[in-house]
């Protein structure tokens, strides 16, 4: 994939929307029915930056990348790009959104796909064959220009979902989970993707529910859960909000069940997939910490002393894995 | 391990309202469609409409016009109908109105009593010199004449004319003081040659014949519409048919929206600066190509193999082409955006289809049918197609007299895509 040839993304035309800010979401709230899939959110884009949306599914993230790109109507708040509002057609042309689903003719080719897709943004004539051309390049779908869509692999069809999305060269660009059911190596590839979109000075907002992902791609992150935020900031504040200094013990055990949950009770952790987790304030206590299991009548099998992360973190926020 | 086969097809099939209203109400509405058309449900049997023009206003034929309107199956129209019941009456109908009335199918036959009719009513043979009654009719309705034809003969005299000629003598004889010989001779002769023309006729030769006698009333049958048709009823297929799968193509295509729908791609559609209206707007402008086009294939097809004279009404064929294929396609886009799968729009699609598709008159001509069916099939799309086709290619009429089915195929869509646009309104936002 040559992305070092990728063009420049089309430059803010006026000071206006220099000082403006790409995107601001302020107490967006959505109901369906008895659900609340948006609770108050606020939150902010700044130029150049990627930031996460880190949450389980049904967390809300799909529904608040749907309010954004003016497909869900909120119950109240409000969506603004560059500073006008979600739904005008400043907005629509400064926004890209790569959704979830494969939203894809699939009896079009790859080049046809994305020449309907520039053409629906207006894009026409020279235009609209540069930028077909330089997504295509970006995608690294060159060589796969005239095959048609339903026979693509499925990392390529992520591909070019994700080149459909921003064939218009938006400045601010919405990925709801792109990488979702992709192998590991078409993964690394959209990785690469991402960050040379983001070297070419595009916002983006990235939403998963991998923690690997945001702390890789993201320079902030936002928790959310039901619907809200829990904790945003970049990785370190995070941590540190959550953890402070503390580090995180992982330990399996030998013994009756019972008998390892009670223990671990005792020392203020908890019991994840069969593993004791505990947070300690310096790492020469796990010392005293595994003797008196010893004492307790448990056999330690194995034992992890680490950093906590974004895992660690939503875990302490909410009391559940990130992935239930 | 059969009986749990059984049970999970009966669960599968009660949630599959789709099937389930494909197995059991499309069944019953096909039975009763055809049940009333062919079931004899005698009250609303169609009556045939008939022209009936007295040029000669003498006793006999003002007689005759008497015992045809008596007929419980004839509509005897003796002048136009007026729209406005306060106006004026509109003048009878002449020879020449008539015949007109007849070429742009507003009734299958007219029957013209000429000047001289009154002067020997009763035919006993070609060679009476008597003036026989003109029956013009539209060759797109064989049933129709032949029935005008019967009714006629009924209505003026049912007994046979042998029994009539023969009483006639006897009282001529009577009052006039008797025939000569030679004159009883002569009749004689006559009669005999009357017996020996029933006796041909019971024995099934032929009666058909334009200017023949059939009955006691002579009558000329002249067709003066289709006359000169290679393939007479091959417009009319071509139309109905044409405008059944036209139906069945525009809601398959229309389905491609729930298809997008279901993938995302609506929604992507929409987040660009394409509108709800302008992607609807484009989808019915490609159904609508492609209801054209289809409808240019089945009548090249019939021009090419039934040798259908498709190149001297390109006009018409234009003008009703396009504004069925705009119909057909806001119905199909209205389908579709009632259903919420395609499962949905397949059953909805067929259902209503060959429910239209039987009462408008793609599987048989309405004037076969029932009054009552010939009306409701006016609610039909195909009803006024086919009315459309059959006026460009069977009865030749300019392209202005395709107003009516114009205006309601173009009010038709119209109105079917404002529907459909409504309707959409729960793809635009959630």
């Amino acid at each position: 994939m040559n992305v070092t040839s990728i063009p420049e993304f089309p430059p803010q035309s006026s000071s206006s929307l220099l000082e403006s800010i790409p995107l601001e979401v302020v107490s967006l709230a959505k109901r369906f029915g008895q659900i609340k899939a948006i609770d108050g959110i606020s939150l902010e884009l700044r130029v150049g930056e990627c930031l996460g949306l880190l949450g389980p599914n049904g967390a809300g993230k799909s529904t608040l990348i749907r309010s954004i790109v003016g497909r869900v109507i909120p119950d109240a708040g409000s969506v603004t790009v560059f500073g006008s509002p979600a739904n005008t057609s400043e907005a629509r042309s400064a926004l890209g959104w790569v959704p979830q689903e494969l939203a894809l003719y699939p009896r079009l080719t790859c080049r046809e796909n994305l020449a309907a897709f520039g053409r629906y943004h207006g894009l026409s004539g020279d235009k609209l064959a540069t930028s077909v051309a330089w997504c295509l390049d970006w995608a690294a779908l060159q060589d796969r220009a005239g095959e048609l869509a339903k026979n693509l692999s499925g990392g390529m069809k992520r591909r070019l979902n994700m080149a459909a999305g921003i064939i218009h060269r938006p400045r601010v660009v919405l990925m709801d989970e792109p990488t979702v059911g992709v192998d590991p190596q078409s993964r690394n590839r959209i990785f690469e993707m991402i960050e040379a979109l983001r070297g070419e000075g595009a916002a983006i907002i990235y939403t998963t529910h991998y923690m690997e992902e945001a702390e890789r791609l993201c320079d902030r992150v936002a928790i959310i859960d039901h619907g809200r935020i829990i904790a945003q900031g970049d990785y370190e504040e995070l941590v540190h909000d959550a953890f402070a200094q503390r580090n995180q013990v992982l330990a399996h055990f030998a013994g009756p069940p019972g008998e390892i949950e009670a223990w671990v009770g005792k020392h203020a952790g908890r019991l994840l997939d069969g593993a004791a987790e505990f947070t300690i304030e310096d790492s020469t206590l796990i010392a005293g910490l595994l003797d008196d299991a010893a004492r307790s009548g448990l056999k330690l099998l194995d034992v992890t002393l680490r950093r906590p992360n974004l895992e660690s973190v939503f875990l302490h926020l909410t009391g559940r894995e990130l992935r239930d | 391990m059969i009986v749990p086969i059984v049970r999970t097809a009966i669960v599968s099939l009660r949630r599959d309202r789709a099937a389930l209203a494909l197995s059991f109400i499309l069944p019953i509405v096909f039975f009763s469609i055809f049940a009333v058309i062919f079931g004899g449900q005698h009250d609303s049997t169609a009556k045939i409409h008939v022209i009936l023009v007295d040029e000669d206003q003498s006793r006999a034929s003002l007689d005759l016009a008497r015992g045809l309107q008596r007929e419980e199956s004839l509509v005897v129209l003796t002048r136009p109908s007026s729209k406005n019941k306060t106006a004026a009456p509109l003048p009878e109908y002449t020879a020449a109105t008539a015949e007109a009335a007849v070429k742009a199918g507003d009734v299958p036959v007219a029957l013209i009593i000429p000047h001289g009719f009154g002067d020997n009513p009763i035919s006993f043979g070609g060679d009476q010199g008597g003036a026989a009654i003109r029956l013009l009719n539209d060759s797109s309705d064989m049933i129709a004449p032949q029935m005008v034809a019967g009714l006629l003969q009924k209505a003026g005299m049912t007994s046979m004319p042998e029994v009539m000629a023969g009483e006639g003598i006897k009282r001529f004889d009577q009052y006039s003081g008797g025939l000569t010989p030679e004159q009883r001779k002569q009749m004689n002769g006559n009669l005999e040659k009357l017996r020996q023309y029933e006796n041909r006729q019971a024995a099934g030769a032929s009666s058909a014949q334009a200017g023949s006698f059939a009955g006691p009333i002579a009558v000329q049958s002249r067709a003066v519409v289709g006359q000169n048709k290679r393939s007479p009823m091959i417009s009319f297929y071509a139309a109905g048919v044409g405008v059944m799968f036209l139906l069945f193509t525009a809601s398959g295509s229309a389905g491609a929206l729930l298809d997008e729908a279901e993938s995302g791609t609506l929604d992507r559609v929409l987040s660009s600066r394409v509108t709800m209206t302008t992607l609807l707007a484009g989808k019915l402008a490609f159904n609508t190509l492609l209801a054209f086009t289809q409808l240019v294939v089945m009548f090249l097809w019939a021009w090419a193999v039934f040798k259908l004279d498709l190149f001297t009404h390109i006009p018409g064929f234009v003008v009703m082409g396009l504004c069925t294929a705009f119909a057909v396609a806001a119905f199909g886009m209205l389908l579709a955006s009632i259903c919420r799968t395609r499962a949905q729009l397949g059953a909805l699609s067929t259902l209503l289809i060959l429910t239209m598709s039987a009462v408008g008159g793609s599987m048989f001509p309405r004037f076969l049918m029932p009054e009552a069916m010939q009306k409701a099939g006016l609610w039909t799309i195909n009803a006024w197609a086919i009315d459309g086709f059959t006026k460009v290619f069977w009865r030749d009429l300019p392209v202005r007299e395709l107003w009516p089915q114009v205006c309601v195929l173009l009010a038709v869509g119209i109105v079917l895509f404002g529907l459909s646009r409504r309707i959409a309104r729960r793809w635009e936002f959630a």
